[in-house]
């Protein structure tokens, strides 16, 4: 194992609402380390974006708190960093691709003008030196007629055309990690492959970690090394992304894996859909979240909020009935047979 | 498909053109072509998938089939009427009988109204129940129907989830007992596992009434798991039609094979061949010459950028638009 360049521990992320202290992010531990893709998946109001914001302090002012736990990359404590220390980390250090791209351009600039701006921000070059970068980096990402793009604005571009400049633009400062939120999420299938593949071409080039949050698992086999699965604020299971295919352990998970349509089943089957409606972000932290839509309820479920325990090596399971006591088997002993 | 089903929308060459204007004073609005030339029979209780990229004409394939635009040219025929050629009383009643599911749960509501007064809406707007008290009666079974707890009949749209309002989007459409319900990705906006309980409501409707569905989507997944047979979009036309087992067997226009191999493996063993597209759609503004793939085509041939290759059965009803098969 390389050394880790980001380590979290113990996030927690609230958001002081007039109704009401939402825990969006309650407790997520985890590491990256260099070259390494780690995935986050889990369905909206998760915290998957919550955590990787909190990564790099982005929180809405006033309402969003970082809590408690800590944030360290390559030994520097990010929650203590200042204003002035913060702009050259976000972007030099760490890298965000969003998910929609045609709002995270400006389109009052052109293309190359916003390269430039961000360039010159974070290295000392000059102008002249800081376009011949952008122009190559929108060559590396495979846009054709770079100089001439540079020109453009981001409305004369497609959806897959512009997060390809975006990727440009967090690949311009070599940063360590690119935290990718959603990233191709607003993409049609055929560019969305385009972009993942320049993503791991990019990564095995660089060298960089790549934090990817998606909700679309097919996303994950194909990118990550391990990811962690969320569920209302919490990591409900983490491991190595094989493991997490071939032998998932939380109920979460596997209703997760069910409920996907897959190409290969037979058309007009039952799809085995996970009953109910994530609980409000409000009232959860007394019990396991999921009790209320888990086939394998008991009444402990009700009463504690199931540790994250390691029950086999690299593998974290946060399950009442899934730790070093309890075995549950998937299938087996659900309600509903 | 076999013969002793019962065509119930009959769609023959169906275009639309839409014109945008110039910014320059005289001169010529150019044509956006959307839906070029486009036949297909829709089964009776079938479901009939329409997938393809952003800006293949596929929504615009689904409102024009409930009229929100006038075809350029082009027929569809319902129960043996051109609906294009109804007016007035006639075209309400076909109206009744088609119905559409938006992909926004969000914003097809009315946020002012209850989901009561939602689901009663259509009923008073068709005459369909004149008496209030029946009329209420049916709304909360129509919402049992639909897996909604009748408890929440007076709440507002912002307190349900997705889920849940497109669950009234449903309930709206199913209240005109229609023969046809047009889907226009009614599932996109929504979460897998809430996704795939939406997915399970379409098919027991789908069986307890003997509805036709057309299910427009962008996801081949969704697509596979509720059609019977699979149409897809390129640049507003039809390049591949078949049943949906096939599509996954067997693949044979180009671009639906550069479509099926761009989607992420379902499990990490799993090691794809890439067919690689390059580059984006092209525009469907102005003239369209030759095959719409063919500057994208890995064995584009000189034939392919002067001809518009059509839809040719090549057995079981397998229909393709490519020169290669012919």
């Amino acid at each position: 194992m390389s050394e880790n360049i980001l380590t979290v521990k113990d996030l927690k992320t609230y958001f002081f609402t007039a109704s009401g202290v939402a825990k969006a992010v309650d407790g997520v531990s985890f590491n990256i380390a260099k070259g390494e893709t780690m995935g986050i998946v889990g369905e909206s109001g998760s915290g998957k974006s919550v955590t990787s914001n909190s990564v790099i302090r982005l929180l809405p002012p006033r309402t969003g708190k970082i809590v408690g736990g800590g944030i360290d990359f390559e030994g520097k404590d990010v929650l203590a960093l200042s204003k002035k220390d913060l702009l050259d980390f976000r972007g030099k250090d760490i890298a965000v691709i969003f998910q929609d791209p045609m709002t995270s351009l400006d389109p009052v600039f052109k293309i190359g003008n916003q390269m430039v701006e961000m360039i010159m921000a974070h290295q000392s070059v000059t102008k002249k030196e800081a376009w011949d970068m952008a122009v190559e980096a929108l060559n590396k990402v495979g846009i054709p007629e770079p100089e001439k793009r540079m020109n453009s604005y981001p409305y004369e571009l497609s959806g897959g055309m512009c997060q390809r400049v975006i990727i440009a633009m967090a690949v311009c400062c070599k940063p360590k990690l690119i935290i990718a939120d959603e990233p191709t999420t607003a993409l049609d299938v055929t560019v969305q492959a385009q972009v993942l593949e320049l993503l791991k071409d990019l990564q095995k080039e660089m060298d960089t970690a790549i934090l990817l949050i998606t909700h679309n698992l097919g996303v994950v086999w194909e990118m990550c090394d391990k990811v962690m699965v969320m569920y209302a604020g919490n990591t409900v299971e983490f491991t190595d992304t094989k493991t997490l295919y071939s032998n998932p352990k939380h109920p979460y998970t596997w209703g997760l894996l069910d409920s996907m349509p897959k190409l290969t089943d037979e058309s007009k089957g039952e799809l085995t859909a996970i009953p109910g409606t994530p609980p409000d972000l409000r009232l959860t932290g007394k019990c396991c979240n999921f009790y209320n839509r888990c086939p394998y309820m008991t009444e402990v479920c009700t009463q504690s909020v199931p540790p994250l325990v390691e029950v086999e090596p690299g593998h974290l399971v946060a399950c009442h009935r899934q730790n070093l006591e309890n075995t549950l088997v998937r299938g087996a002993g659900s309600k509903d047979e | 498909m076999s013969d002793d089903k019962k065509v119930i929308l009959k769609i023959e060459h169906l275009t639309k053109e839409f014109e945008i204007k110039s910014k320059k004073l005289g001169e010529k609005p150019q044509i956006l072509h959307a839906l070029n030339d486009v036949s297909v029979d829709v089964y009776e209780g079938e479901t009939l998938g329409v997938i393809g990229e952003s800006g293949c004409g596929k929504s615009t394939f689904g409102r024009t089939l409930i009229q929100l635009h006038k075809a350029t040219a082009g027929t569809v025929t319902f129960e043996g009427k051109n609906l294009f050629s109804l007016k007035g009383q006639e075209l309400k009643q076909v109206k009744k009988d088609i119905q559409m599911v938006f992909q926004d749960p969000y914003s097809s509501l009315d946020p002012r109204k209850t989901a009561g007064k939602l689901i009663e809406e259509p009923l008073i707007v068709h005459k369909l129940v004149p008496d209030k008290a029946a009329r209420e009666a049916r709304v909360l079974e129509l919402m049992r129907e639909v897996g909604l707890d009748i408890q929440h009949v007076h709440r507002f749209p912002h307190e349900f989830s997705g889920g849940q309002r497109q669950r009234i989007n449903v309930a709206r459409a199913l209240a005109m007992n229609p023969k046809v319900i047009v889907c226009d990705e009614p599932v996109s906006a929504l979460d897998v596992s809430i996704q795939a309980q939406v997915l399970n409501l379409f098919n027991r409707l789908q069986k307890e009434h003997n509805l036709t569905y057309i299910f427009i989507s962008h996801d081949l997944g969704v697509i596979k798991h509720v059609s019977d047979r699979i149409a897809i979009l390129y640049l507003g036309r039809i390049v591949e039609l078949c049943d949906a087992d096939a599509i996954y067997e067997n693949p044979m226009h180009p671009y639906t094979k550069a479509l099926l191999s761009a989607i992420p493996p379902v499990s990490p063993f799993e090691k794809k061949e890439r067919i690689v597209l390059k580059g984006d759609i092209p525009s469907p503004i102005g003239d369209q010459i030759g095959c719409p793939l063919a500057g994208r085509c890995p064995n584009c041939m000189e034939k392919c950028k002067k001809e518009t290759p059509q839809l040719k059965d090549t057995g079981d009803g397998h229909q393709v638009a490519c020169f290669q098969y012919e």
